[in-house]
């Protein structure tokens, strides 16, 4: 099967089934995405496929064939890099293992909705789970990119 | 960088100065990478300097900070430094505070405050003694800044004068920067591991990838510590993909080159676990039960002032019951470990708090001596304590060992959640008494919980006293005249382990909830009644009235919202926070959570507040929402719709600040857990004049 992960086609030989998440970890050697619950409820695994945010954990890689997979680094460049300085500038990271699937969240909430007010961002982050309590930063550097 | 690339990088370098400490935990210097010193610096020729991190980062900033003690004294710019995470010396790289090389008890920073700041002013003083022989100058007249030695026209890098600098005398006792002086520390400077984090360049356990690694999933009995009795893999072997099946001594492993395939495999498995007697777990109401018997037990006393009964003679009495729940880690990388068990060698990578105990783990399972066992430590996707545990390490190298592969074992979400270490459920019966002025004259609190240093440190348990279980109320600030605390330990039979703030979220919400009833019930200021009993703790006092005026303590309030009010002393920092809240349909919801603590000396101010915004957010979630509950032995909560963790809509107002009280540092990455759930309860009694004191708040 052939998938196009950041605007490169790359083969993907395993079970179709596999969910999108273990094709990008084991099969593609791309670890940003994490692992986080396996059933959609945390947003560790969040790519976007065809640019909308998707939980790569519960989508199946078949379901992928024929459409744009993306991680931050396939991000549209300015959009990726007003993210990622938002989050450098407000030192955003704890542990780090969610910010990822934030940043991807944030990526296509900001496609959608270049200036968006605290409520819009608490609806689209929602999905996000971070256990060490970043919120109020990762809000910060949301708006932070916004502005930028 | 791991074991082999040192090594290999130390081939390159065959010469540096290296400073850290030695078998006898004093401070040494090498000019050689091979001798046994654990380095915590190292200076090379090329002028390269390395700061090697011997504390785990899961969050917390160990990363940073101490590579910023070091940087202070050695007078070199942050930015430019190198990080390394450090390999395993179980001997050499001792937490003195905690016994170990490992990580926990927001001990990392106290523990480094003198020790890394020696290692750079160790360093400056070699480098300045090696200049001025150089340069035939005394060492006082050379100038050691911001990388560079300076001594009139003469000048040169710190890697210029790095191997001579090893081969000088030892400095003794090197002078350390007076507060004023210090560059970095007090500042606002970036977390140094940002970029990575955020790049996706940072190194999960979950992101370990060894040559010819599989990945393994495990089964294990619903009910941990279950053996495999009877196992069936004819279904799971059919699988294509699966590489190998293996039983190990608590589980069967399904071995494949993904996940998806070793999982699927995985639950295909029939097995019959021998899980021994679990009466004692098979419902809440008989862990209730066996609570509440050990209670009427005596326990350890732990503190005792004034009269042995503290009530005695009191106008007034106050008499509570407060009940904890069970709570799981829930790290959002869920528990995996790497090993490979190969050729007399075991290495292991992964997620690991307690490296010490990890080469123990590791030397048990692969039959190997020390000398043959590397960890190799990864970054932490979230630690919390359950980290410092070791059942995944011994498990991976099992599997390794049993297979002759390479492994990543992963346990999946559900896993995780029914095989964790729990913050264990308690019991804290509270009886106060005031005198006819309404003064509190006597406090008596009574735990009845297990212990959690009785199964993983039982040497440190001594005649029923597990010092750990005195957190939040044998350190209690408040100047009572009489005072008793005392713990029982009982067994529920439950696995318990270190949860974030350990016993200071138990005996905090106690106290603290008494204290508010004592004010309530004698028509007191909960704020006034407070400061007034602190007359022996001004830093309290004054984090406590800042708290107060900073959230509009007594000021009025419309719109329904109300205020509670908790302090205490933990990890040598005081803390007070306020909660605001307002009820609707009987439930709390918080609005504004405001902190003020006072940490000694701010090492990293940025870090402080967001140490304390993540510890408010995790009391947040464990006092409003989640619980781990117990049914025929085996945990109810599978995932997190089950155990619900705080989300970014559901997190107030926070506003933290920071007063210097000076002295040492404080701990800090347990400081803001424990005081939350007090004071949204004292809220809720203010709010609606009833107290809820079994914990959590909103039953899911």
């Amino acid at each position: 099967m052939k998938l196009n992960v950041n605007g490169k086609s790359v083969e993907f030989s395993g079970d179709e089934q596999t969910p999108l998440l273990w094709a990008l970890r084991d099969h593609l050697n791309i670890t940003q995405p994490k692992f986080g619950c396996g059933a959609g409820l945390c947003g560790a695994c969040t790519v976007h496929l065809d640019g909308q945010a998707i939980r790569s954990c519960l989508t199946p890689v078949s379901v992928a064939a024929g459409k744009k997979v993306t991680t931050m680094d396939g991000v549209t460049p300015a959009l990726a890099k007003k993210i990622k300085d938002a989050w450098i500038a407000e030192d955003v990271p704890q542990c780090g293992y969610c910010q990822h699937g934030q940043m991807m969240s944030a990526a296509a909430l900001l496609s959608k909705n270049p200036k968006p007010s605290d409520e819009d961002i608490n609806s689209a982050m929602d999905g996000n789970v971070c256990r060490c309590g970043t919120y109020t930063r990762i809000r910060s550097a949301i708006h932070r990119a916004a502005k930028a | 960088m791991d074991r082999r690339s040192f090594i290999k990088s130390s081939a390159i370098v065959p010469t540096c100065l290296v400073i850290g400490f030695n078998a006898a935990s004093e401070i040494a210097i090498a000019a050689d990478a091979t001798v046994p010193v654990a380095p915590w610096l190292r200076i090379a020729p090329d002028n390269s300097v390395t700061i090697i991190n011997a504390r785990s980062e899961m969050g917390q900033d160990t990363y940073t900070t101490m590579a910023m003690l070091i940087a202070e004294e050695l007078e070199y710019p942050l930015g430019k430094v190198k990080i390394e995470i450090a390999s395993t010396n179980p001997t050499h790289y001792i937490n003195a505070l905690l016994g170990g090389q490992i990580t926990g008890g927001s001990t990392s920073v106290r523990e480094a405050w003198t020790k890394l700041r020696t290692v750079g002013a160790t360093a400056r003083e070699q480098l300045k003694a090696a200049a001025a022989k150089k340069w035939n100058v005394s060492p006082a007249d050379v100038t050691a800044s911001n990388g560079v030695l300076t001594s009139g026209k003469n000048r040169a890098t710190y890697g210029e004068i790095a191997i001579a600098a090893a081969n000088m005398p030892l400095t003794t006792a090197p002078a350390l920067k007076a507060q004023a002086d210090f560059k970095l520390i007090g500042k606002r400077f970036p977390r140094l591991d940002t970029p990575a984090k955020v790049n996706g360049t940072a190194v999960y356990g979950i992101d370990v990838r060894e040559p010819n690694m599989l990945v393994a999933s495990l089964a294990q009995s619903p009910v941990i510590g279950g053996k495999p009795k009877n196992v069936d893999s004819s279904a799971a072997k059919s699988v294509p993909g699966v590489e190998a099946i293996v039983q190990i001594s608590d589980g069967v492993a399904v071995l494949a080159k993904d996940f998806y395939v070793a999982k699927k495999a995985r639950d295909l498995l029939k097995i019959e676990w021998d899980n021994g007697d679990t009466t004692a777990i098979d419902s809440m109401a008989a862990i209730e039960s066996g609570i509440r018997n050990a209670s009427k037990k005596d326990g350890a006393i732990i503190l005792a002032k004034g009269n042995a009964n503290p009530l005695d003679g009191v106008a007034k009495t106050f008499t509570a019951e407060y009940n904890l729940p069970y709570q799981a880690h829930a790290t959002l990388e869920p528990i995996n470990c790497a090993a490979s068990v190969q050729n007399g060698e075991c290495n292991v990578w992964g997620p690991i708090q307690f490296q010490q105990g990890a080469t123990g783990a590791a030397m048990a399972a692969s039959g190997l001596p020390e000398a043959n066992v590397h960890i190799h430590t990864t970054f932490l996707g979230g630690g919390y304590g359950r980290k410092l545990e070791l059942d995944f390490i011994r498990q991976a190298v099992e599997i390794s060992k049993a297979t002759g592969k390479t492994v990543r074992l992963q346990w999946t979400r559900e896993d995780d959640m029914t095989h964790d270490f729990y913050r264990p459920a308690s019991l804290n019966q509270v009886s106060a008494g005031v005198d006819a002025n309404g003064k509190l004259t006597g406090l008596y609190s009574k735990m009845t919980s297990q212990s959690v240093t009785a199964r993983a440190f039982p040497p440190f348990v001594v005649n029923g006293n597990d010092p750990f279980m005195g957190e939040g109320s044998a350190n209690i600030t408040y100047n009572i005249s009489n005072l008793k605390v005392e713990n029982v330990i009982h067994d529920s039979g439950v696995r318990v382990g270190y949860w974030r703030a350990v016993s200071n979220n138990l005996n905090s919400f106690a106290v603290e909830s008494m204290i508010d009833e004592v004010a309530t019930g004698t028509k007191q200021d909960p704020v006034a009644f407070r400061m007034s009993l602190l007359d022996n703790h001004p830093r309290a006092q004054k984090v406590l009235s800042t708290a107060a005026k900073k959230a509009g303590w007594g000021q009025p309030r419309s719109n329904g919202r109300f205020l509670g009010v908790a302090q205490s002393e933990a990890y040598g920092a005081y803390i007070a926070i306020v909660a605001e809240i307002s009820m609707r349909d009987k439930k709390p919801v918080v609005h504004r959570l405001t902190a003020v603590v006072d940490p000694g000396v701010a090492i990293r101010p940025d870090q402080i507040k967001a140490q304390i915004e993540s510890g408010m957010l995790l009391g947040l979630s464990s006092s409003l929402k989640t619980a781990i509950t117990f049914k025929n032995g085996a945990v109810e909560q599978k995932n997190f719709d089950t155990y619900p963790m705080l989300r970014m809509s559901e997190v107030p107002q926070l506003d933290v600040t920071i007063i210097e009280g000076g002295g040492a540092p404080s701990g800090m990455g347990e400081v803001g857990v424990a005081l939350v759930a007090p004071a949204i309860g004292n809220a809720i009694a203010a709010a609606t004049g009833e107290r809820i004191r079994t914990l959590p708040f909103i039953k899911v």
